[in-house]
């Protein structure tokens, strides 16, 4: 188990490593550098800014100098827009996005996996029909559709909720639901689908042959193999939950971190993008690890580690 | 009174292709601590028969049409609902499947699965029922039962897995098990193994078996009585030494001739030409007119299905000239 750990975070660096080095092409890649802007600044001016951000080196000294600096001094630079260190921008918000997700995530879990279950139980009702139906308008309707629709029709109705703004934890309601209820959606289809194959598999007749209640039949016997498609599918989106949306940060009006990914492209503000580029695929391979875990301890027939036995 | 009475059991599935009649009239009766054989051909409606008994049959498409089967003299299993039948599944009667590698839950270990009847009908504490749990592995054969009980399926062998399918469906001392192909899917050496671990364990507890397959040397070494079915009904019935001595039905007959250890080396092997009918036609006459080889096809009924009736003392079969000639 250690073993295999060891082995995929290896594994993972490697992946952050050809993450960089595709990131960091693209970013020079881009028209423009980070000082061109509409005023009219001198050459000297722009010429002391480069050589203050290390821009005026060589493209293979610039590329090499950045991950020896995140190991060396644990520095991911400074941004070249807001001229504050990018660990310090990501430190700010991403706790903002990191409620954000969770909370998302916790509505996709609550909404998504008991309707799949019920769909699957119900299989061909008018509760299967239903729930699909509307789980698959879920993963049509975009973000940017959902959200000022919950603005217009409940916040704007309820009191206490705020139209957008992010100050109490009540503001979280409405942006996590607009974030949660696609990934609800597609949790529902994976889940329906999953225990669809297992309510298919002999093993449910001879739990049924025992005499087991159909309640017990499903948590006991089904939803352990039955979520495992939903299972392999939270891990990644985990990630992208808790790294924050730009579109629902932006209607919303939440300083979470997805609007850097977007900001820092406008702004061609190339240490940040590489912050946030690195800090989201960081995230990715630690929760594809865990979901990895997750799905060897609930299905025993998967062995992590190759090597033992 | 026999433990178990069937009585004229339909179960037909309402597919998209019309209606496929799986079991179309079946009757037959288990008497206390005795086996009984149901063989025919993959599709003859032998395993649908006892699955519809214990209410295992998806519904739909299936769906249990006319009959009865009663249960201890008071209790008919088609009838009385899911409720009481429940209590009867997995207590009263057990149940074994033909493939041990995907009958057991590879998500549980094997302790849980096999616990799990008694804590259910019995209402045993889980120590306890550990307790009996390792003693029934024991019982089966399984080494070192108190260290394998925590393993999960997959850490046994296909032998082994039977083995514990048997274990748990009789750790209720159920006064019937049904065998639906147990011994189909394990290499020859294990199925004896199995077969003789069936007989022991039927003896020790009084257990009635009802046995299913389509394998006649298997119901030779274990029935008493035997029922043949074909398409959805049983056409011949007799007890074990009479049946393989004297068969009736060109049905049986041609089974029995087609086990490659009764002919001739060095000749074509005898298979029944043709395909079972398919079921979700009604056939006016005969099942078996079209395949029939042995008989008389020309005297077969074509207008009215053949009876179903005693021509000899305690031999029953389908009363069809063609057939029996």
């Amino acid at each position: 188990m250690i073993r295999f750990i060891i082995n995929r975070l290896l594994q993972g660096l490697l992946v952050l490593f050809a993450l960089y080095t595709i990131t960091f092409f693209l970013a020079k890649a881009m028209p423009g550098e980070p000082f061109t802007t509409e005023k009219n600044i001198s050459e000297e001016a722009k010429a002391y800014q480069r050589a203050l951000y290390g821009l005026d080196k060589s493209m293979l000294e610039q590329y090499l100098r950045y991950p020896i600096n995140i190991v060396t001094e644990g520095s991911f630079a400074v941004s070249t827009s807001k001229g504050r260190p990018v660990r310090d921008i990501i430190a700010q918000s991403f706790p903002n996005s990191l409620i954000l997700g969770l909370s998302a995530l916790g509505i996709a879990i609550c909404i998504g996996v008991p309707l799949g279950v019920i769909s699957a139980m119900r299989k061909n009702s008018w509760v299967d029909w239903g729930s699909m139906s509307i789980a698959m308008i879920g993963i049509c309707v975009p973000a940017f559709t959902v959200g000022p629709l919950l603005q217009i029709y409940i916040a704007a109705h309820l009191p206490g909720l705020k139209v957008a703004g992010w100050g109490s934890p009540i503001d979280i309601i409405l942006p996590a639901l607009t974030l949660g209820l696609t990934t609800a959606a597609y949790l529902a289809r994976l889940t329906r689908g999953g225990m669809l194959e297992i309510l298919s598999q002999d093993f449910i007749r001879t739990a049924r042959a025992k005499g087991v209640p159909s309640n017990k039949l499903i948590t006991r016997h089904a939803l352990r193999g039955g979520l495992l498609p939903a299972i392999a599918f939270i891990g990644p989106s985990f990630a992208a939950l808790i790294s924050g949306s730009f579109i629902v940060e932006t209607i919303f009006q939440v300083p979470g971190m997805g609007q850097h990914f977007v900001n820092a492209v406008i702004a061609r503000d190339e240490f940040l993008l590489l912050g946030v580029a690195l800090f989201f695929g960081f995230l990715i391979v630690i929760m594809n690890l865990a979901a990895d875990i997750l799905t060897g301890i609930l299905d025993p027939r998967v062995r992590l580690d190759s090597n033992q036995k | 009174m026999p433990l178990l009475e069937v009585n004229n059991l339909r179960t037909y599935f309402h597919t998209r292709n019309g209606i496929v009649r799986a079991v179309d009239g079946v009757s037959f009766s288990v008497e206390k601590g005795k086996t009984i054989g149901i063989v025919g051909e993959s599709g003859s409606g032998k395993s649908v028969s006892c699955y519809s008994l214990l209410g295992l049959l998806p519904m739909p498409p299936g769906r249990i049409e006319s009959g009865e089967a009663i249960f201890d003299r008071n209790t008919d299993l088609l009838s009385c609902g899911e409720k009481v039948l429940r209590t009867v599944r997995g207590k009263r009667i057990g149940m074994i499947f033909q493939d041990p590698m995907t009958s057991l839950n590879p998500y549980m270990r094997i302790a849980d699965q096999i616990i799990e009847p008694l804590r259910l009908h019995m209402g045993m504490d889980k120590g306890s029922a550990l307790k009996k749990a390792i003693h029934a592995l024991d019982e089966v054969g399984i080494p070192e039962p108190d260290n394998r009980i925590t393993m999960y399926p997959h850490e046994f062998s296909g032998g082994m897995r039977q083995r514990v399918m048997i274990a748990m469906a009789l750790i209720t001392n159920p006064e019937i098990l049904i065998a639906d192909e147990p011994t189909t899917a394990l290499d020859v050496t294990i199925q004896k193994q199995i077969l003789d671990l069936i007989k022991k364990r039927q003896k020790e507890l009084g257990t009635a078996v009802i046995f299913i397959t389509h394998d006649l040397a298997v119901i030779s070494e274990i029935c008493e009585d035997v029922n043949i079915m074909y398409a959805g009904r049983i056409i011949e019935r007799a007890s074990a030494t009479e049946l393989f001595a004297n068969p009736r039905h060109a049905y049986t007959r041609s089974l029995l001739k087609s086990i490659p250890a009764n002919q001739t080396k060095g000749e074509k092997l005898y298979t029944i030409p043709g395909l079972p009918p398919d079921t979700s036609q009604i056939i006016p006459g005969c099942a078996f007119r079209e395949r029939n080889q042995i008989g008389d096809q020309s005297k077969c009924l074509t207008d009215s299905r053949p009876e179903f009736k005693e021509i000899e003392p305690n031999h029953w079969a389908q009363d069809c000239p063609g057939c029996l000639s």
